[in-house]
């Protein structure tokens, strides 16, 4: 099987609400897939079905061939290598940056310290914050939180990197710190399912755009079409609204 | 927005004082009060006798050397003892109220309103009873064995829901963080979650240590032998052999000498959780 994620008629509702409503879809080893859409279309609670912090009700989810939904699944083998970075950062207040990226890789992947140390220095690098070792995250910017957010799940090697809204949090001048990291993870061959609302961010570096309203997928397809050329209505309404906002009609 | 010639908004003219005199008038009678009281008390008490029944400069002297010390070590045993076992139970507790096995919710949560709802003096009876029950039964560690359980079974209720709520105060996120990172719940738990709840439980903890320091002085229930006397039972076994209150007061003053120290504390640390949020 060469489809890293793949996703078969998934359904979720929470109460009466019917969040997803039959997503198929698949994400190719070293692909970088961004989901956009309005509020409530469900694109969050798609991301967090990848790594089942959400249960389905019904349909599979496929991650390196295994399927995560079946009731039997060593989920926490599989969330070992599924990357996660969180709206609000969700750094662990009580410890510093370094023990944020090294705790999960002594406690669950058994590596010494020296060498968790190690790969968490190397990954804190490559967010350009091997300065802040010792910091604790309350003393961070949320730039530089988010950041470190990154590094702590880059050094659980995971084969894919999922991220929910890793902007929308951020103060304005500091967005550019985060996408710039995660445009480098995307040239360095990682795997990447992205929603988010930055178009700017997913026109220059998806592979591929996916449209997602009221639960379904509206459309997807390389960047140029799905948002520079829209074939749906809803697509075009949607973008209109985001890339345009100052000449919305209020609905 | 000002304007010279606006009209006042009622015509009809105030008349009375202002609420500035008012509140100076009542200030004033408030203090003519405390004055009577304070001249009234100061020449219709017999201040002689007071001093010498609550105050005398040789029992104090006594307490101190027939083993006052002993009582107030006896004290700090007996409360650090009781605490470690509530925290202990009490976490346990906390963690089974949070269980996703009902029966345990609901032993819990039957622990924890039984002992909560019950006067600990009734615990503290039961307890000195015990071994009129149970002829063959030991406690280890007598006394501190049967003080620590008596406490401590008392106070694991209480530290049971203070850890309850920190637990739950921990943001939901932190517990998907650490799974999203492959933690089993137990490990997450352990690592990320209780360290958190329990710095977020420091101050109301704290408050509880402060509570079972004033419990200890129920020991004397279960009939303690004279060796074994906290501050309580040493005062007022001291007090009652010389007809004086003077070693009692004593004692007061040393559950004084421990509890504002922690009073203090409680606040310092309540003053930190603020600047942290």
């Amino acid at each position: 099987m060469t489809e890293l994620i793949e996703i078969k008629n998934l359904h979720k509702s929470f109460g009466a609400n019917h969040v997803l409503r039959g997503i198929d879809f698949t994400v190719s080893q070293g692909e970088v897939v961004c989901v956009i859409g309005p509020s409530g279309s469900g694109k969050s609670t798609l991301l967090r079905c990848v790594n089942l912090l959400e249960q389905p009700e019904e349909g599979q989810v496929f991650v390196r061939g295994e399927d995560i939904t079946d009731r039997d699944c060593h989920l926490d083998d599989a969330r070992k290598h599924i990357g996660m970075v969180f709206q609000q950062f969700n750094l662990f207040p009580h410890l510093n940056v370094l023990a944020n990226c090294t705790i999960a890789q002594t406690t669950v992947l058994k590596r010494s310290a020296a060498e968790a140390e190690q790969v968490a220095r190397a990954n804190l690098d490559r967010v350009g914050l091997n300065d802040k070792v010792t910091a604790y995250p309350a003393q961070l910017s949320g730039g530089q939180q988010q950041r470190v957010a990154i590094a702590r799940a880059l050094s659980m090697d995971p084969a894919v990197m999922l991220f929910d809204e890793p902007t929308s949090a951020l103060d304005p001048e500091l967005v550019g710190d985060v996408l710039t990291v995660m445009r480098k993870l995307a040239l360095d061959g990682m795997t990447m399912l992205v929603v988010t609302h930055e178009m700017a961010f997913a026109r220059e570096v998806a592979d591929r755009v996916v449209f997602m309203d009221e639960g379904v997928i509206v459309e997807q397809g390389p960047p140029a079409e799905v948002i520079g050329n829209p074939s749906h209505e809803r697509t075009r309404v949607f973008l209109k609204r985001v890339l345009d906002p100052t000449h919305v009609e209020p609905s | 927005m000002s304007s010279a010639n606006v009209e006042p908004r009622d015509a009809e003219p105030r008349t009375g004082l202002s609420p500035r005199q008012r509140s100076q008038r009542s200030r004033a009678i408030q203090y003519a009060i405390l004055v009577v009281i304070v001249l009234v008390a100061a020449f219709t008490a017999n201040w002689g006798q007071i001093a010498t029944v609550f105050f005398k400069p040789s029992l104090i002297k006594s307490a101190f050397e027939s083993g006052l010390p002993t009582a107030f070590l006896k004290t700090i045993e007996y409360t650090i003892g009781a605490f470690v076992i509530g925290l202990l139970g009490g976490t346990l507790l906390a963690l089974m109220r949070l269980s996703s096995v009902g029966p345990y919710r609901w032993l819990a949560t039957i622990y924890i309103e039984f002992f909560r709802g019950l006067p600990a003096i009734v615990v503290f009876v039961a307890f000195s009873l015990l071994p009129l029950a149970f002829a063959n039964l030991v406690i280890p560690f007598d006394p501190y064995g049967t003080v620590w359980s008596a406490l401590g079974i008392v106070s694991a209720a209480y530290m049971a829901e203070v850890i309850r709520a920190g637990i739950q105060a921990v943001p939901k996120g932190q517990l998907e963080a650490a799974r999203s990172l492959g933690m089993p719940l137990g490990l997450a738990t352990r690592k990320i979650v209780l360290p958190q709840a329990f710095r977020i439980v420091l101050p109301p903890l704290a408050n509880d240590l402060i509570l079972l320091v004033k419990d200890s002085s129920l020991v004397f229930i279960i009939g303690t032998s004279a060796g074994d006397f906290e501050l309580t039972g040493f005062g007022r076994d001291l007090a009652n052999t010389e007809s004086n209150l003077t070693p009692l007061v004593t004692a007061g003053f040393c559950y004084l000498i421990i509890t504002l120290p922690l009073g203090l504390l409680v606040r310092r640390l309540e003053a930190k959780a603020a600047r942290a949020r």
